[in-house]
């Protein structure tokens, strides 16, 4: 069975929802559309308090060329364009809308597969403000437009889901398998690209049956189940676990011919593009050791963190930590009524005693960091020559490689805050 | 071995008489005067490069190492036989008054002990996303000691008989609470706005019971124009203020202060 090469983990992977279907439970009064949704530019907010909107109606437009559209996901009233706090506590403008009543969403026309041409599958992908629904919310749109000097050979739909606790994209292929190809079909046709690979982990069984079952109806599209390991969801390990070849470092996925996107996002391309209905919706996985009733949640982007948490049966008591995404790559939230957000795929709650690191000890020079280091790296090093504020030594030994998986800090036996020395030195080293 | 050692001695000691690096006197001497922290304030890469460039500058115009001060600078002018012009001297401030008991911690923080790398995973330990992390960041980058972490607060102070405002802690700060405030010849105090909280009013009440909310109070009874509110935070511009206190006794909030830097 095929993986990555290099390095890797196998964290438990804590699958608790896999069998719960998705669900629709929670329609908030009030949403809070947070601006930054996405890598880039904020987009420019076009509504006022006061104002107006129908479900699906622009409400931001994109502020950049890395940058997405925002819409209202429900019909009401604009309260007011407010600074509030993003999940992790930082100042965000945001637009609060009022619900009033239940509209079906206002859509752009169906487009005709065989009339279409790429650009137009590119512009209505940009006009319903879709991102990468992975996690990393880079805007579609750019991903699609690969540049003249390259030429993509391979799309790639990312199932892997190799984090653990979450199941949104298991769901999404189990439920919607037909129109994740549909959507892949769009994206390779977006991309002029004949071959389609959508990979997904063996843990995930009734996935990939379902998913070979609606490939083999269009041609050109094959599932590859790969073996379990973490990070195989990160762009470069997928391509490597997939095609076999290895990205440059410095180089987009495009330069080795693949363009990778989510099951998720290729199911919003497909709505996108047939239905024409821009990105307000996502399925957010909201789980957790001792919450009573974990499931896999569609929700209009920007409900409470708190309604969801509330619908999958109320916060346990002694909780220690909400984690927005998974364990391994999710960052803790400071606040849980802050809205969701698009590239928010789990809600993870954890208990007091799961959430606490351990007490760092000296580096003992196993060197496991490095056995486990999928981008080949050494992270004791960086880490230590983070501590030192060394940043363009960080620079010279690749830290801007790291994709931050974490796979070094889980596996250390010192309990070392290597990640954290890393993310510093990235972020330095940037500056130099 | 012995014969080696001998032989060696009398090689490196020609050696040395031959390629003996002519070095001006002066740069020696000035180095002399200058600090040795090579903080980098004066613009050179360190005190050796300062003394250089001072030995062979044609005017000392822009020219400042604020670890020697005017007196050093005097002593440099004379040295290098050249006019030295009046600089105003600047010393580091702690823009953030909310300590432990002004700005209740909210939530627990169990990672690196560093402000820098606090910042980069969220807001912090407090409801203020501007305030001080309290690591100290800026006591590790200061050359001169002149920083340290008030136990009780848990804030910076600043040791005004030790600072000289080379700018390497406002450099070190990732929430950028610290800055360089003027102190113009003649004074000795400088006022500045201790809070850098840009949230309106009620947040920023709930999260610091020092925070400036920006209610306009002080810019209202400056008479200087020296004072004004941006994002509901007040600033004070320290070259048109005259440190007569009215802002400091108006702020409601106390998050005003003078402080004097002998």
């Amino acid at each position: 069975m095929k993986t990555f090469r290099k390095g890797g983990i196998h964290p438990d992977d804590n699958k608790r929802t896999a069998g719960v279907p998705i669900s629709e439970p929670v329609s908030a009064q009030t949403l809070t559309l947070l601006l930054s949704q996405s890598i880039g530019a904020p987009p420019k907010v076009i509504v006022k308090a006061g104002d107006r909107v129908e479900a699906g109606s622009l409400v931001a437009e994109p502020g950049g060329y890395v940058s997405a559209a925002l819409h209202s996901p429900v019909g009401g009233v604009v309260k007011r364009v407010v600074s509030v706090r993003d999940p992790y506590g930082y100042p965000s403008q945001a637009i609060e809308i009022a619900r009033e009543g239940d509209q079906a969403p206002q859509a752009f026309p169906p487009l005709d597969f065989e009339k279409v041409t790429p650009a137009e599958i590119v512009d209505r992908v940009s006009a319903c403000g879709i991102v990468g629904l992975g996690g990393a919310t880079f805007p579609t749109r750019v991903k699609l437009l690969p540049g003249k000097e390259y030429r993509p050979e391979y799309v790639i739909i990312n199932g892997a889901e190799c984090e653990p606790w979450l199941t949104c994209d298991d769901r999404m292929m189990r439920e919607h398998a037909a129109e994740v190809v549909a959507g892949a079909r769009w994206i390779m046709k977006a991309v002029k690209v004949q071959k389609c690979i959508i990979g997904i982990e063996e843990n995930k069984s009734e996935a990939i049956a379902a998913m070979t079952e609606a490939a083999s109806h269009r041609t050109g599209v094959s599932v590859v189940a790969l073996k379990k390991k973490y990070p195989q969801g990160g762009e470069k390990q997928l391509i490597d676990a997939v095609l076999g070849r290895q990205v440059p470092s410095g180089a987009l996925p495009v330069y080795v011919g693949a363009i990778v996107d989510n099951v998720a996002t290729a199911y919003a391309v497909y709505e996108a593009a047939e239905k024409g209905l821009p990105l307000t919706r996502r399925v957010v996985t909201v789980t957790g050791p001792e919450l009573s009733s974990p499931g896999n949640y569609l929700v209009e982007i920007g409900t409470p963190v708190s309604a969801l948490i509330e619908a999958a049966g109320g916060l346990p008591e002694g909780t220690g930590k909400v984690i927005a995404g998974g364990p391994m790559m999710g960052r803790a939230m400071s606040n849980i009524d802050t809205p969701t957000t698009k590239g928010m795929s789990g809600i993870l709650v954890l208990p007091e005693s799961e959430s606490r690191r351990r007490e760092p000890q000296p580096c003992i020079r196993c060197g496991r960091c490095v056995e486990v280091c999928p981008m080949g790296l050494e992270p004791y090093l960086l880490a230590a020559q983070g501590e030192m504020g060394l940043w363009e030594a960080t620079l010279n030994a690749g830290v801007g490689d790291c994709v931050e998986c974490g796979s070094c800090a889980y596996t250390c036996p010192a309990a070392r805050p290597l990640l954290d020395y890393i993310r510093l030195s990235k972020r330095e080293s940037r500056k130099l | 071995m012995g014969g080696i050692g001998i032989t060696a001695s009398i090689v490196l000691y020609f050696v040395a008489k031959r390629f003996k690096v002519e070095e001006d006197e002066r740069v020696l001497q000035i180095e002399e005067v200058l600090p040795g922290a090579n903080c980098g304030a004066c613009g050179y890469r360190g005190c050796h490069d300062f003394a250089t460039a001072c030995a062979s500058a044609d005017s000392l115009d822009g020219m400042y190492c604020p670890g020697a001060g005017a007196q050093g600078m005097q002593r440099i002018g004379e040295i290098a036989g050249l006019a030295v012009s009046e600089a105003v001297r600047k010393v580091a401030v702690v823009a953030c008054s909310g300590g432990c008991e002004q700005r209740p911690l909210v939530r627990h923080y169990d990672g690196v002990l560093n402000c820098s790398i606090e910042a980069v995973v969220g807001e912090g330990e407090t409801d203020c996303p501007y305030g001080c992390l309290g690591w100290g960041d800026c006591v590790e980058a200061c050359p001169y000691d002149a920083i340290h972490i008030d136990k009780d607060s848990g804030l910076p102070v600043v040791d005004y008989s030790l600072c000289v405002g080379c700018g390497k802690c406002v450099k070190a700060c990732p929430r950028s609470v610290i800055e360089l405030a003027e102190v113009p010849q003649g004074t000795e105090t400088t006022t500045y706005v201790a809070c850098r909280n840009r949230d309106k009013g009620p947040l920023a009440m709930k999260a610091c019971s020092v925070s400036c909310i920006g209610c306009g109070k002080c810019t209202k009874v400056c008479e200087h124009e020296a004072v004004k509110v941006d994002h509901f935070v007040a600033s004070i511009d320290s070259t048109a203020c005259v440190r007569c206190g009215k802002c400091e006794e108006a702020c409601p909030r106390h998050s005003i202060h003078s402080v004097t830097t002998k």
